[in-house]
């Protein structure tokens, strides 16, 4: 991995959120609403309104709004709220904390049941394991979230008590409960990532098995551990790392839902919200950071894949 | 033809796939003549009703027949899901195309444009879009067909590269025809096999997607019987009434297996050699 790969890699970055910034933009605009009216509702005079029009801008070129938008961005200021009146930036980060405590449960969750599963599935093929698998495989990617979320909801935490329905708690508060709270959003989002790394995981791992340096390592009469650790695994994980990475988009997607169903209050959460108030700025930079978030794991999980595979020279 | 689909019929997943389709194509169809009761009739003797030999499903919180409703209600969400990925995957595949065909400058700036499209996460990009159009039905389909078209598009214009390259389309250009001539009449039929693929991929995710968005209040309204929105409803009753939320959620399970079924079957019959 070389410097100018790595600063090539960063300009990326920046130029997608500019990119992402300038959609985002134009998707918003395009919203029917206007936001004078949004402020201050139905009965305003039109004196009223003409006036929040002018101190808001509303009346500038498309472009000259863009830009306004755009350097407040680049200092920080994400605008204010037209529901609460307060500044966005603050409340969503700290909404976006939460979700990424989410996503990360999430993928915990997925490492530890998925790899495995697909390690099994792929060395016994046929067998009990493998079926389950393939099961999983199935449901997991014909049963939304919204569809698992309920179903778990209903199961886990209605009918048998076990977990907490919604809500969340800080696990700063209380780390056992705050966990308690997290287990079923967690699960419901992993799902289906389970289905599609597990499958991934199967497929390479039949294909390393059958390869040459495979089939070396055991002639050369290596135990059936070292074979598997030393050789086999490592070449089958390091695709899955990329399209891991690509489930990310899943992941955020999936987090609106979960967010939604155990009230959990993230970033989707703070998204719907303001979709449902028509609170312009709000949907911008929640919108902004979503995007802006899953291109930055987009960039790290490129950048584990180089350091993981010294083959790969991007120059 | 009939023999792609004598091949699909034998694979097990286009078997069980084109079972489950042909099953529900017919509930579309027909659905509001099967249904036991009127869906929309309300019964307040009737409430919350467990499964039983009357209400087979169930009844809802006003009574209505779940089984009904989910007949009826298959109506407002599997043509929706199948026009939108049609919708989208068409216009996926003359972008991609006419991208493919000009190529150039203008080929670098729609699929750079497409990719600023594609950094926002599918289901983010489905909501920024069907909250500008506003909610309901066909605004989600309208929002989902927005979302698929940029990847539409850029598996089209990695196919329509090859076709560019024929002699048919340079026998076009010499004989003096106009560019939408040929991106529509010469090149698009030759893109259309690996485009259908994705396509019945797709149907599944479109009516996950599209149940997604009424459940989240931004599709199918009430009183509508749409499935989505009736797990959406039955959330406020989940203690006293569970089965109003299994019902729907299993019958947008099924839809979606049968096309992911079917898909996977169809990928099978053009490929025999691949086996995993």
């Amino acid at each position: 991995m070389s410097a100018s790969w790595l600063l090539h890699r960063c300009l990326f970055v920046v130029y997608t959120l500019f990119l992402v910034s300038v959609v985002v933009f134009a998707i918003t605009q395009a919203l029917p609403a206007d936001a004078a009216v949004t402020l201050l509702g139905e009965n305003a005079t039109p004196e009223a309104l003409a006036a929040v029009r002018e101190k808001l801008g509303l009346g500038d070129p498309m472009l000259l709004q863009y830009w306004h938008w755009l350097s407040h961005l680049l200092q920080g200021d994400f605008g204010t709220s037209m529901r609460t009146g307060q500044a966005v930036g603050p409340a969503l980060f700290l909404a976006l904390s939460r979700s990424l405590l989410l996503a990360a449960c999430a993928i915990l969750l997925m490492l530890v049941v998925a790899v495995p599963l697909g390690i099994i599935a792929a060395l016994r093929r046929g067998g009990p394991v493998d079926l389950l698998a393939g099961l999983v495989s199935y449901l997991g990617v014909s049963l939304p979230e919204f569809v698992t979320g309920t179903l778990l909801l209903v199961l886990m935490a209605d009918r048998l008590q076990w977990l907490p329905a919604t809500g969340y708690v800080p696990l700063t508060d209380n780390f056992f409960d705050g966990l308690r709270h997290l287990v079923l959003p967690a699960l419901t989002v992993s799902f289906i990532l389970v289905a599609h790394v597990s499958r991934m995981v199967r497929s390479e791992m039949i294909d390393v098995m059958h390869s040459d340096y495979v089939r070396a390592a055991r002639l050369r009469g290596l135990s059936k551990g070292a074979v598997l650790f030393r050789h086999a695994l490592r070449n089958a994980l390091l695709p899955v790392i990329t399209i891991a990475a690509l489930d990310i988009g899943y992941v955020l997607g999936g987090i609106i839902v979960v967010e939604e169903i155990f009230a959990l209050p993230g970033i989707g959460r703070a998204l719907i919200v303001a979709i449902e108030a028509r609170d312009l700025p709000a949907i911008q930079a929640g919108a902004l950071i979503m995007a802006g978030t899953y291109a930055v794991v987009n960039f790290a999980a490129d950048i584990t894949y180089a350091l993981i595979d010294k083959r790969i020279r991007y120059d | 033809m009939t023999e792609l689909i004598r091949r699909l019929l034998r694979t097990p997943q286009g078997a069980v796939g084109a079972a489950i389709l042909v099953l529900l194509l017919v509930i579309c169809l027909f659905g509001a003549l099967i249904a036991p009761e009127d869906p929309e009739k309300m019964n307040v003797l009737a409430r919350f009703r467990a499964p039983d030999l009357n209400n087979w499903l169930g009844s809802d919180q006003f009574g209505r027949d779940t089984l009904s409703r989910l007949l009826v209600g298959a109506r407002g969400t599997v043509p929706l899901a199948l026009a939108a990925t049609l919708l989208g995957t068409l216009s996926g595949a003359v972008i991609g195309t006419a991208s493919a065909y000009l190529g150039g400058r203008a080929d670098e700036a729609i699929m750079r444009s497409i990719d600023a499209v594609m950094a926002i996460p599918g289901l983010l990009l489905t909501l920024l879009v069907s909250s500008t159009l506003g909610k309901g039905s066909l605004n989600a389909m309208l929002a989902i067909a927005v979302a698929f078209a940029p990847g539409m598009a850029r598996v089209t214009r990695s196919v329509a590269l090859t076709v560019r390259r024929q002699d048919y389309v340079n026998a076009a250009i010499a004989r003096g025809e106009g560019s939408a001539w040929i991106v529509l009449r010469e090149m698009l039929p030759n893109v259309a096999a690996p485009v259908v693929i994705e396509t019945t991929i797709r149907v599944a995710f479109a009516v996950m997607l599209f149940a997604t968005l009424s459940f989240l209040g931004l599709g199918a309204q009430p009183p509508a019987s749409e499935w989505g929105l009736m797990v959406s409803e039955a959330r406020r009753f989940l203690h006293q009434a569970p089965w109003m939320i299994v019902a729907p959620g299993v019958a947008i399970a099924l839809t979606a297996i049968g096309f992911n079924l079917l898909g996977d079957g169809l990928r099978d019959a053009l490929n025999p050699r691949d086996e995993r």
